[in-house]
């Protein structure tokens, strides 16, 4: 029977196991309660780090894939133990300090880098039972330590008195900031209509997946949760061709390690929030009598966002920096804005209808904004101004072969 | 209460040791020989001219200021969204008021060009 309740609910059953053997000890209540609180942190937080190994090996099974490639495929069964010899040599690799920099912030960039994603995790309610804490602003939470990343890269940028890093770090933080106008604007529609910026109670409300309510905003936030990471086709900060590697290029060892395990670790915790903040976190069948069945679900939910993220990552090519800036400013904030206002008033108007009734209304004032935003980009494509840099019939390397080909139209 | 901010105090320090003490220890483990021309700036090769805090593109204080407006915006709405449930219809438009205020102040911004990238 107790091997049941454990399969059932294996966080809760260890933790009251735990608290159990401290108090036979004859430990206070007080005490047990902050041993366990330290040893809980301690376990997700590391529970997290780990997890980049994983998360390591998937995205770069996928991208090998999309490319053609089989990705790696020697160290375990499909490769999977790939990540662990690379930690061990990262780990091994010389911390290369360059003789400009200014210490103290080059060397709590990383740290912080990291850190920052890591504190999200405390507030995810990744079960009915199984969540950091229960904090009545989580979402605020969420929003103010997830800025924490900027100010590491900036720092980064800052303090490796490289050229390459400072603008790096500019662009990270002018895309960064800009982004993260849409995505606090799409988050604030589960709020409105949960009650609660609370993620366990968002999760709880969601009757109806918050996704069929609004799918624009969710758009929006899977969108802007794209460009907050800084991966492709956002990946300006560390646009290779002109910035050699962005705000991280004087970093080696495992400082630069540190970098990457916090972008693939942004990237999962944003898919994290995207599923609990529209396709109902660890909501589905059975999920409140076994808990653990909400945390498979969880996962999976957060396992399809992320496959899309990876997908785009994979499959597209990067914005130029007046593009990824027009996305945001003429598009992205004008539209949140408008879905929320939107929302706002139709919800209060139709509240007191059947479930339904009133999701298939929301469905269609949706269909409605994005026919609007569909007409107004073909509004916009029409005004835009196209600069023809250079003449069609520039004379380089001009072979008869080539002048045979332009001539049957192929459009050189 | 009290528990639910230690908790979150108590994770924010832990967050902030793991990464900080997995560095400390491939510090130690890693090894340390230094010389000038692998201490030199990291410049493709290129000799550094002048210094490395170079100056920026004034575009991205003219965004920092619109994003400053927007941030402020969302702080404010926060608050009315939890209210949601509660406030009466007369409220929500009010709300609204408050938005279109803003969407203008976007308008503004966007036909004074300061939106666009140059």
């Amino acid at each position: 029977m107790t091997f049941l309740d454990f399969l059932k609910d294996p966080v809760v059953f260890l933790t009251q196991w735990f608290n159990g053997l401290l108090a036979g000890w004859g430990l206070a209540p007080g005490a047990v309660q902050a041993i366990g609180v330290i040893a809980g942190s301690f376990i997700l937080a590391t529970g997290a780090m780990l997890f980049v190994v994983l998360l390591i090996w998937i995205e770069r099974k996928i991208i090998g894939r999309i490319q053609d490639r089989l990705g790696p495929n020697r160290i375990g069964p499909w490769g999977i133990l790939q990540s662990i010899p690379d930690m061990i040599k990262i780990f091994t690799k010389e911390h290369i300090t360059p003789s400009g920099a200014d210490k103290i912030p080059f060397n709590v960039a990383p740290v912080l880098a990291v850190g920052a994603v890591l504190m999200v995790w405390a507030v995810i309610p990744f079960s009915v039972t199984f969540f950091g804490v229960d904090l009545n602003v989580g979402l605020l939470f969420v929003v103010a330590v997830g800025s924490l990343g900027e100010m590491a890269i900036v720092l980064a940028g800052w303090g490796s008195n490289n050229k390459y890093a400072l603008l790096g770090a500019f662009r990270a933080v002018g895309q960064m900031i800009s982004y993260s106008v849409p995505m606090i604007l799409a988050m604030i529609v589960p709020v409105l209509m949960a009650g609660s910026m609370s993620l366990v109670q968002i999760v709880q409300q969601q009757d109806v997946w918050f996704i069929l309510v609004s799918p624009v905003a969710a758009f929006i936030l899977f969108v802007s949760s794209i460009a907050e990471v800084g991966r492709s086709p956002f990946d300006l900060v560390e646009a290779e061709s002109e910035l050699v590697a962005g705000f991280n290029v004087e970093y080696s060892g495992l400082k630069f390690g540190m970098f990457y395990v916090g972008e693939f670790l942004h990237a999962f915790t944003v898919a994290l929030l995207f599923a609990a903040l529209f396709l109902g976190g660890w909501r589905g069948p059975g999920a409140e009598e076994i808990p653990v069945l909400g945390f498979i679900y969880f996962f999976i939910k957060t396992g399809i966002v992320y496959f899309a993220s990876v997908l785009i990552r994979g499959s597209l090519p990067r914005f130029r920096i007046d593009q990824m800036m027009d996305l945001n400013w003429k598009l992205l904030t004008p539209v949140s804005l408008l879905v929320l206002i939107v929302t706002a008033v139709a919800y209060k108007l139709i509240a007191g209808l059947p479930t339904v009734i009133w999701v298939l209304i929301m469905l269609a004032l949706n269909a409605v904004i994005f026919w609007l935003v569909g007409k107004y980009l073909e509004l916009y494509d029409s005004q835009r101004i196209r600069r023809e840099v250079g003449r069609r019939d520039r004379p380089i390397a001009k072979t008869k072969k080539v002048e045979a080909q332009s001539e049957s139209g192929a459009g050189l | 209460m009290l528990s639910d901010w230690f908790y979150i105090g108590v994770f924010l320090l832990v967050s902030l040791f793991l990464p900080a003490a997995a560095i400390t220890i491939a510090a130690f483990l890693s090894p340390k020989r230094p010389n000038p021309i692998k201490n030199a700036t990291y410049e493709c090769g290129m000799e550094t001219v002048g210094e490395a805090r170079v100056q920026f593109k004034v575009q991205y204080y003219v965004f920092g200021l619109i994003f400053l407006v927007f941030d402020i915006e969302t702080v404010f709405l926060f608050p009315f969204a939890v209210a949601y449930q509660q406030v009466s219809l007369f409220g929500v438009l009010e709300a609204v008021l408050f938005i279109l205020i803003l969407l203008g102040g976007l308008a503004y911004a966007w036909r004074k060009g300061a939106l666009e990238w140059v």
